[in-house]
């Protein structure tokens, strides 16, 4: 057992410290939702009033219901960016190198997700510093809380992409989980608007809303940002990501990009 | 003693057939070339050998380990250097195999003596605190060879791994692992340059995804050269035996 830990270890430290030389990388990661938070949220505030919905116990403006849509939004483009390097050659030399290890592939690919998942958490501890600055809080134990919802949803939302990027040859580059993956997630959930407001206007697109992962995953971290457990949204995004992780591990094939390489 | 033992293995890649009944084993101690051209099929047995593809037909043993049964055990005696370079650039080489070490369970002082120790004999040891970005080809290379030995592997796989050096590198490289092959490890070398192999060395010749031939280079050179022998095996349009 020391050793699975001690090469979990090895893996978190190696991608943390890649992360964190990677400037680039961080910039992106932070102005995306900061854009959202900032830009967006102040152009729909006027537009859009929420009412009194649990977990909040007041009326909020519009930037303090997307902050955990936006810690979602982090998590799931690092999620679809890691396992999509995992599977295509960006990472081919380093994910040979890493299945050289004797330890079961499962355990390795588990321990590159959490590593990938870590750096997620620190992109969203970095948002909502920056969020706590312009005056956007949550109450200070939900700075505590969100960790580990910020775990389970972030293996879920690594899983997930590590599903998508294992099975579906199609998606061979980012445009493409982009356009097909990311995107209708984000805006098919309720990370941008209460499913209650989507109701009123499609009472479809809410039932979609209701059945995508990821608007558990966003709410899960939104009770959690209040010092609450959302029970429902804690089962649905612990059943998806051991159904995501197990459809992963048995479509994942890293003979693949050994393939693509013949031509 | 045998360290590795192939046997009987195929492989196809859809309808393409990459490997046809490859058998061929290499003795604890020896230095083997897997000599073949480019698409002979050398980077799939590789992989088969790594466990990155997974046995169709045959069997591959490792140390007496089945690699298909007992991967663990098999792959916990295997050091690999694969043709690309699998380094992180910008980390420095003891950083780079203190990675490698934690993949295979050593951390702490286990893993920093078996890092010295691998440096060490690479002759690598002044440069562990470098930068890999800052290490010219040769050395990089060295440095992957030093860190396939970190875990003590008594079977050490090396992809083609003197392309991209120049003349000097290459035979440094070359005679750095002779020297392992002769401290009791079994090496087998993909390349297709008979320039890396001595005459005393095994050479298997693999050619469209079969073993033409298995013994000794100075065997297969016969009195006219390996490289002319070799280039004779080859050549196109000559058939492949069944």
């Amino acid at each position: 057992m020391k050793a699975w830990l001690v090469a979990l270890s090895a893996i978190v430290t190696r991608e943390n410290l890649r992360f964190v030389r990677q400037r680039g990388r961080f910039l992106a990661a932070l102005v995306r939702p900061l854009v959202w938070l900032i830009v967006f949220a102040a152009g729909f505030r006027a537009a859009l009033g929420v009412s009194i919905i649990p977990p909040y116990q007041t009326y909020i403006t519009y930037e303090v219901y997307i902050l955990p849509g936006l810690c979602g939004m982090i998590q799931l483009f690092n999620g679809m960016q890691s396992s999509l390097a995992l599977v295509y050659d960006q990472e081919m030399g380093s994910m040979r190198l890493l299945l050289t290890s004797p330890l079961p592939r499962w355990w390795l690919l588990f321990s590159k997700l959490l590593a990938g998942v870590i750096v997620s958490i620190l992109q969203v501890a970095v948002f909502l510093a920056i969020a706590a600055l312009t005056g956007i809080t949550v109450p200070p134990v939900g700075y505590v809380a969100v960790l580990p919802a910020l775990v389970i949803s972030g293996l879920m939302l690594g899983a997930f992409g590590l599903l998508i990027s294992s099975t579906v040859r199609q998606l061979e580059n980012f445009a493409g989980v982009m356009n097909f993956v990311i995107f209708p997630m984000f805006f098919l959930s309720s990370a941008l608007y209460p499913l209650w407001k989507m109701a009123e206007s499609s009472p479809l697109l809410r039932d979609i809303c209701a059945l995508n992962p990821f608007t558990y995953a966003v709410e899960l971290i939104r009770f959690a940002l209040y010092g609450e457990l959302n029970l429902t949204a804690l089962a649905w995004v612990g059943a998806c990501f051991v159904l995501f992780m197990l459809a992963a591990l048995w479509g994942y094939n890293p003979a693949r990009a050994m393939l693509r390489s013949k031509g | 003693m045998i360290g590795l033992e192939i046997s009987h293995v195929s492989y196809s890649y859809g309808k393409s057939r990459a490997l046809d009944d490859v058998s061929f084993s290499v003795r604890t101690g020896r230095f083997c070339a897997l000599l073949g051209p480019n698409g002979a099929g050398k980077s799939t047995l590789f992989a088969l050998l790594t466990r990155l593809l997974a046995t169709g037909a045959g069997t591959i043993g490792v140390a007496g380990f089945d690699i298909a049964r007992e991967p663990r055990a098999a792959l916990a005696r295997i050091g690999v250097v694969f043709q690309q370079p699998t380094l992180d650039l910008d980390m420095s080489v003891r950083r780079n195999l203190r990675y490698f070490a934690g993949l295979h369970g050593l951390s702490g002082r286990q893993a920093a003596v078996a890092i010295e120790a691998a440096l060490t004999q690479l002759g690598m040891a002044e440069r562990a605190d470098e930068q890999v970005r800052a290490l010219n080809g040769g050395h990089r290379r060295r440095m992957e060879i030093a860190r396939a030995l970190i875990h003590k592997p008594q079977i050490l796989l090396l992809d083609e791994p003197t392309v991209g050096l120049d003349a000097a590198s290459r035979q440094a490289i070359t005679d750095h692992v002779h020297l392992l092959a002769e401290s009791g490890l079994a090496v087998l070398w993909a390349t297709h340059l008979v320039d890396e192999i001595r005459p005393e060395d095994q050479v298997v010749v693999l050619h469209r995804g079969r073993v033409l031939s298995d013994g000794s280079a100075a065997e297969l050179a016969g009195g006219q050269g390996l490289a002319k022998a070799f280039l004779s095996m080859t050549a196109e349009g000559r058939e492949v035996p069944a």
